[in-house]
């Protein structure tokens, strides 16, 4: 399923991640990780925003993180809250 | 047992990690006056992942929803309910017909979703003149009212009423939300104390408080859990005096008198209900069971 449009969520407040994502003409995830814990968490950062990509089936999308040390549940809920934005399902 | 209650933003996920390490008793997941109009959506999603996934061991889990008159609570409730917490406040609420509409709503959803029906508690927020008039109606509207807690702040908007850290102008209904609460059987929270820098009025505040008979204090700053706590728990001397009151009764009883005296005091039936109450108090701590 393709976005409608392009949403903001989160901040770039400790603890929290800003959360960038935009519907783009081709399918798969594109994906830019910025975080002040890269070298250590950026597979679980990922496997965390594909997770809600693929729990709203969202395709042909690009996504931007900047993470600013979020826990999991946090990450997925600005993910959730970016991609319901995006589809103008939520406010 | 609910001496101190945390406010923690909803949409701000360091405060919601940290919510649980102050020593609150209850923390509250705030989706009302502190998450902006723009962001209850995203907040409602966190403070349900939070729910569902951070462990806050003892602490009770609220959240406290947005208030019927806004677009907001049934999305809030849609999104908190299957996530399990501990109690729902709704704000400003102003009669029974607003507790059953929630409370239908509550059920419906659990129903819904085959969550086990009135588990999930309800600790209503009164801050209007019309709320205080109807303290006790709102306290007895359902079995899932565990408390009903005084807003003093909208309060005293409401009425006209310019707000002091003395609290004169709020004496009156705070005294009547004791009464209500008492009187149903449930909890009564005092309003918080909103000078974060001032811990010693904050102490003032919340041993007028206690004496009037409020259970616990809301609180709106983590600096403000220790001396709330402190107020609101049983001294070493309260409890040993309370052992003494019920020694000296069970004395009594064993030798048949009718009365009993203890330090050259008549020991009646509300003393020994108050001596009562500070073991339970003091038990509950000692066991780690806050809830």
């Amino acid at each position: 399923m393709k976005l409608a449009k392009m949403s903001i969520a989160g901040s770039l407040e400790s603890n929290d991640a800003l959360i960038t994502i935009q519907p783009v003409d081709k399918r798969g995830v594109e994906l830019v990780i910025e975080s002040i814990v890269e070298k250590q968490f950026k597979d679980r950062i990922e496997k965390a925003v594909r997770q809600v990509l693929k729990d709203y089936d969202i395709d042909g999308v690009y996504v931007r993180v900047q993470d600013r040390g979020a826990l999991d549940c946090t990450l997925k809920a600005r993910m959730e809250a970016a991609i319901l934005r995006g589809k103008g399902d939520l406010q | 047992m609910r001496r101190s209650l945390l406010f923690v933003p909803g949409n701000s996920p360091g405060m919601i990690l940290n919510g649980c390490i102050f020593g609150a008793d209850s923390v509250v997941f705030d989706l009302e006056d502190a998450v902006s109009t723009g962001e209850k959506d995203a907040a409602r999603i966190l403070v349900r992942n939070a729910l569902k996934t951070l462990d806050y061991g003892n602490t009770e889990r609220i959240v406290r929803i947005n208030s019927l008159k806004t677009p907001y609570w049934m999305d809030d409730l849609n999104m908190i309910i299957p996530a399990g917490p501990d109690v729902i406040m709704p704000p400003k609420v102003q009669g029974d017909e607003d507790i059953h509409r929630i409370e239908s709503y509550i059920s419906g959803i659990e129903k819904d979703r085959g969550i086990p029906a009135g588990r999930i508690k309800l600790i209503p927020l009164i801050e209007s003149a019309l709320g205080v008039e109807k303290a006790f109606e709102i306290a007895v509207a359902s079995k899932r009212i565990t408390g009903i807690f005084l807003g003093g702040e909208d309060l005293t908007a409401d009425i006209g009423a310019k707000r002091t850290k003395k609290g004169d102008e709020i004496f009156y209904s705070r005294s009547r939300i004791v009464i209500a609460a008492k009187a149903a059987g449930v909890s009564a929270i005092d309003t918080p104390y909103t000078d974060v820098n001032d811990e010693e009025g904050l102490i003032q505040d919340a041993v007028l408080a206690r004496g009037m008979g409020f259970n616990g204090k809301a609180v709106i700053s983590p600096r403000h859990v220790e001396h709330v706590n402190r107020v609101f728990t049983p001294t070493e001397e309260e409890i040993e005096y309370a052992r003494r009151v019920l020694e000296a009764t069970a004395r009594g009883e064993k030798e048949g008198k009718g009365a009993v005296s203890l330090d050259g005091k008549m020991i009646d039936a509300p003393i020994v209900a108050r001596a009562k109450q500070i073991l339970e108090i003091a038990e509950t701590l000692k066991g780690g069971r806050l809830r």
